[in-house]
């Protein structure tokens, strides 16, 4: 289910990625303020000024001093409750929103340097994104929809119904096509969505929550539906949620935000396992640990064990019949063909049972 | 922490000073009023003497010829008029009721052009709005008056899209670029409450007279709400659109044409609605700048007193009102559907087809039969003298003139004439105060400081008895419609099918051009100042009703279920829960019946009245240009004082209820 993110476990082991490419998405420092002369507030504020304080002298701040890479082919999930300035962060990334202070590269170049014309180039090139109440024209069809990037970039006529028509059968709504957005339901309008993003064959997506205003049993199934065209595409994706569970399930890492601030910007695994503030706990505190976290976080190098490897990229949920049933006291793990160390039975076993 | 607390006291500490000013002013008014009627007050405080008054007229005239002559603006709109104004003008005349010009074809059947709006309203609305489109310009061929109906339209089919088009290129302008919002906000404001004779005599002097300074005073007055419509809509469109445009690519110019004005298609459509509605009501008016048409033979049928004819055009004039509202209503809800694939393409346009299948039937068929082409005078079915006859004789019963000898007698002798003296006893000085106490204890300090300037403008203006009688007018027919409405309007509002109902009634009644609410007046009270009450009184009261239902109709309905079990009789319910809930939207509905009334004592000026209205009616005669804007700017001043204090007010309220 999870193939693209695999290259990420089996690197990231010792915690931080390890990329031969430069990043695609580079922010440093990234400072965004709302209110009425940011930049000058910005310029005399004394470092280390908490939200509050910011808010008390008349300013929002929606990206607080954010440092983050996105690598190419990765999925990086930005998880925050409402307010926590992760919608205002992939606005900056896509220059939607001005920067107040920092600076953002996207494939090394500086967004914030760019004239309007390249600006408009660099979207209708490399960028696609999703948005929660899916941001569709009301007075085109479906297959006008997803054309319509194409039509911005001067694409003619033949060329984009073509494109827009692989697209929509690709999100699974051929017959569709003529429909208007308020003739379809709110799943088959993010498809829509989806499919428009999608159309220019980005290099970068964007998906501003994208399933949150989807009723439960369609969010999963959308998500599911987002796993496959992922698996087939493999873009550099950029997916902002509130929902944990669905961060958990789809992100190789996962930044978490509060009050404009990164809290902890790390693998599902270490997020579990390693919580590095006391917010990122509680969010933590009611997961199953056991789904999330894989053999290979749990192996130690150093230690060895005895007779069958188990996979590193199984979830110690997936192996807890056998953990259960054996008896050795180290598992030796084992990625591809090679062991990459054991893990310590009692520790898995202390996973499973959530009693950390 | 500190700055909160603040804040919280100081609007309170504001209301609280000006109310205790209002209070003063309203007692000093008092008091100066006392000394008058005690023989003591100086004379100046009464009435401003003449020398004192700057002779504003002679000042705006020297502005109106530097700027018409010096500055060359009147080569330049006689040009327009004569030029590109003339030629689509004479266009739509040749093609609606054959003007012998460009393009030189016969007038187009008035079969066809029933057959064409009969299918439209069948594509817009179904088998209702068909029968009524059809029907009405089967009505105006039928009753021998195609030709001055097609007088009227033909003006209206120029100035409708010239002010749509000028109205979207202003709003999307004002929603773009702030200073020319903000430069656009107080003239659209002063627009919107200039009486229409302040539009005429300028655009005459301009544009020459007859249909072209008709046309370019009905843009005129038609442009400030497709302007605020449009901005409206604009900045309602939902920012995960626009940013999906954004994403996609789009230059700016592709964001407006593709992104901005789709989305924002309905408000822009109500503005088109407003703007069709606007331009009927005052091509009918022009009527008194010479324009030939339906409004024209209207006054003169009101003129000479000849009711069955006024009545029949008055039903064309209603009719048309409908239709054009009803269509448009239905165009801005009908929405883009679907057709499944391979449908063919006959199929797909078919409305098209059918209608102009008819269009071409008609208009061959009208060859060969002249019937259905063109309706001679003869031919009519026109029953003008019969129900003159009918309405004279119904009139002249005993009880029918017992009643309304009655009405009228009480409304003089007793509540008009009484108040009005003493408004005008009143003196200026204590007036203004009144008024500004008023705005104060309504709206609080801007308005109050407005009302001041603005009442005071129009003191030195020197028309002030004049004024009086204006605001007198206004005054007592809007007291008179709240006292008669309200009750109506409560009354209806108790159940949602009769809600529905006036809603309705009252929905119609406001595509009414204002002229139409005087031939029943006139029909009823004569050409006397009873009927001018009368007429201001039923146009104001549909407002009124209208918000009045509305408003309790919107109270949640958790809030009345949470009144009912807490044991509320009917009129406990009424009185401390739907009303104060309601009181802002009707607020809204008072102040726009005060708004209509302005707008209606100054047409009634036409029966005869001693207000503002008669001397600008005057004015029409001359060239008169700088008294003409002086009486006008003071219905304005004064209409503009209510509307600030009273809108100021029901925004506070709003925002103290949690709406």
């Amino acid at each position: 289910m999870y193939s693209p993110r695999q290259n990420f476990h089996q690197t990231e082991t010792a915690g931080h990625i390890m990329t031969t490419d430069a990043p695609v998405i580079s922010c440093k420092n990234v400072w965004k303020i709302f209110g009425n002369d940011p930049e000058g507030y910005l310029a005399k504020m004394p470092a280390g000024r908490s939200y509050d304080e910011i808010r008390a002298d008349g300013y929002i701040a929606g990206a607080k001093d954010v440092s983050l890479d996105v690598s190419k082919g990765e999925m990086l999930v930005i998880m925050g409750l409402s307010g926590s300035g992760k919608s205002t962060l992939v606005r900056c990334f896509s220059r939607l929103h001005d920067i107040t202070g920092g600076t953002i590269e996207v494939d090394g170049q500086d967004i914030m340097e760019l004239p309007e014309k390249d600006l408009i180039d660099l979207r209708r090139n490399k960028m696609g994104m999703v948005f929660q109440s899916f941001g569709l024209l009301p007075h085109r069809t479906v297959l006008d929809n997803v054309a319509f990037p194409l039509e911005m970039r001067g694409q003619d006529r033949h060329t984009r119904r073509a494109r827009a028509l692989e697209v929509i059968k690709l999100v699974g709504l051929e017959g569709r096509e003529d429909y208007f957005p308020r003739e379809l339901s709110g799943g088959q309008q993010q498809r829509v969505g989806i499919a428009r993003s999608l159309a220019i064959e980005p290099d970068i997506w964007f998906l501003d929550e994208p399933f949150s205003a989807l009723d439960p049993l369609i969010r999963r199934e959308m998500q599911d539906e987002f796993l496959r065209l992922q698996e087939m595409l493999g873009k550099t994706i950029v997916f902002i949620t509130h929902d944990f569970d669905e961060a958990l399930r789809l992100a190789d890492r996962i930044a978490i935000m509060k009050d404009g601030v990164i809290e902890q910007c790390d693998t599902p695994d270490q997020i579990v396992m390693n919580p590095a503030t006391e917010y990122v706990r509680k969010f933590t505190e009611d997961i199953d640990k056991s789904r999330v976290v894989h053999a290979s976080v749990l192996a130690k190098a150093d230690q060895t064990g005895e007779g069958d490897a188990v996979s590193a990229r199984a979830t110690i949920h997936d192996l807890a019949a056998r953990l259960v049933a054996e008896t050795r006291e180290f598992i030796p793990v084992q990625d591809g063909e090679q062991v990459i160390g054991a893990m310590s039975r009692q520790e898995a076993l202390r996973v499973l049972v959530g009693a950390d | 922490m500190a700055s909160v607390t603040t804040n919280a006291v100081s609007p309170a500490t504001n209301q609280l000073t000006a109310s205790t000013i209002a209070i003063w002013f309203g007692c000093l008014a008092v008091l100066l009023t006392a000394l008058q009627y005690a023989g003591i007050l100086p004379s100046w405080l009464h009435r401003l003497p003449e020398s004192w008054i700057p002779p504003f007229a002679l000042w705006l005239d020297a502005a109106f010829n530097f700027i018409r002559t010096d500055l060359g603006l009147e080569k330049l709109t006689r040009w327009f008029a004569e030029g590109p104004l003339q030629f689509m003008l004479d266009t739509t005349a040749n093609l609606l009721y054959g003007k012998r010009r460009w393009p030189n074809f016969e007038q187009i059947p008035w079969s066809a052009i029933a057959a064409a709006a009969t299918v439209l309203g069948y594509y817009l609305g179904g088998w209702r709005l068909a029968a009524l489109a059809g029907g009405t310009f089967v009505w105006t061929a039928l009753i021998g008056q195609w030709t001055i109906a097609m007088e009227t339209m033909s003006v209206l089919m120029v100035a409708a899209p010239l002010a749509f088009v000028v109205g979207l290129g202003l709003g999307i302008a004002a929603w773009k670029y702030a200073w020319v919002d903000r430069a656009i906000k107080p003239i659209l404001s002063v627009l919107q409450t200039l009486p229409f004779f302040t539009y005429l005599l300028p655009a005459v002097i301009f544009f020459k007279v007859g249909p072209t300074a008709g046309a370019v005073a009905t843009i005129i007055y038609a442009i400030p709400p497709m302007i605020l419509m449009t901005t409206l809509g604009l900045k309602k469109v939902s920012p995960e659109v626009v940013e999906a445009g954004k994403m996609s690519g789009c230059s700016r110019w592709q964001m407006l044409r593709h992104v901005y004005v789709p989305a924002a298609r309905t408000e822009i459509l109500v503005g088109v609605n407003q703007v069709i509605m606007l331009c009927l009501a005052m091509v009918v008016l022009t009527a008194f700048i010479g324009m030939p048409g339906l409004g024209a033979k209207l006054l003169a049928m009101m003129g000479s007193f000849k009711l069955g004819r006024s009545f029949e055009i008055g039903v064309t004039i209603v009719l048309l009102a409908v239709t054009l509202d009803r269509l448009s209503k239905a165009w801005v809800v009908k929405l883009p559907e679907h057709f499944e694939k391979g449908t063919p393409w006959w199929k797909r346009h078919k409305y098209l087809l059918v209608g102009v299948g008819a269009f071409a039937f008609f208009t061959v068929l009208g060859i060969f039969v002249e019937w259905f082409s063109e309706i001679g005078r003869r031919q009519s079915w026109s029953q003008g003298k019969e129900i003159d006859t009918a309405i004279k004789t119904f009139l002249a019963f005993d009880i029918v003139q017992g009643t309304t000898e009655k009405i009228r007698y009480v409304l003089n002798v007793w509540i008009l004439n009484p108040f009005r003296d003493f408004l005008l006893s009143i003196p200026t000085s204590a007036f203004i105060l009144l008024v500004v106490a008023g705005a104060l204890a309504l709206g609080g300090r801007k308005p109050g400081i407005y009302a001041a300037v603005f009442f005071g403008l129009v003191a030195l203006t020197g028309w002030w008895d004049r004024s009086v009688i204006t605001l007198y007018s206004v005054i007592s027919a809007v007291i008179l419609a709240t006292l008669i409405g309200l009750p109506i309007a409560i009354l209806a509002a108790r159940s949602e099918k009769w809600s529905k109902r006036t809603l309705l009634v009252c929905d119609t009644a406001q595509t009414f051009p204002s002229f139409i609410y005087l031939i029943p007046a006139i029909m009823l009270f004569g050409i006397t100042a009873t009927s001018v009450v009368m007429s201001i009184l039923v146009f104001a009261m549909v407002p009124l009703v209208r918000y009045t239902v509305e408003g309790l109709r919107g109270v949640p309905p958790e809030m009345t279920e949470a009144a009912d079990m807490s044991g509320a009789t009917r009129l406990q319910k009424l009185w401390n829960v739907q009303l104060p809930l309601a009181l802002p939207t009707m607020a809204v509905g008072f102040n726009q019946a005060i708004m209509f009334a302005f707008f209606m004592v100054i047409i009634a000026a036409f029966i005869g009245t001693q207000d503002l209205g008669q001397e600008l009616q005057k004015t029409l005669a001359g060239t008169d240009l700088g008294k003409n804007f002086v009486l006008g700017i003071c219905v304005s001043l004064m209409a503009l004082t209510f509307d600030m204090a009273i809108m100021t007010w029901a925004e506070k309220k709003k925002r103290a209820l949690g709406f």
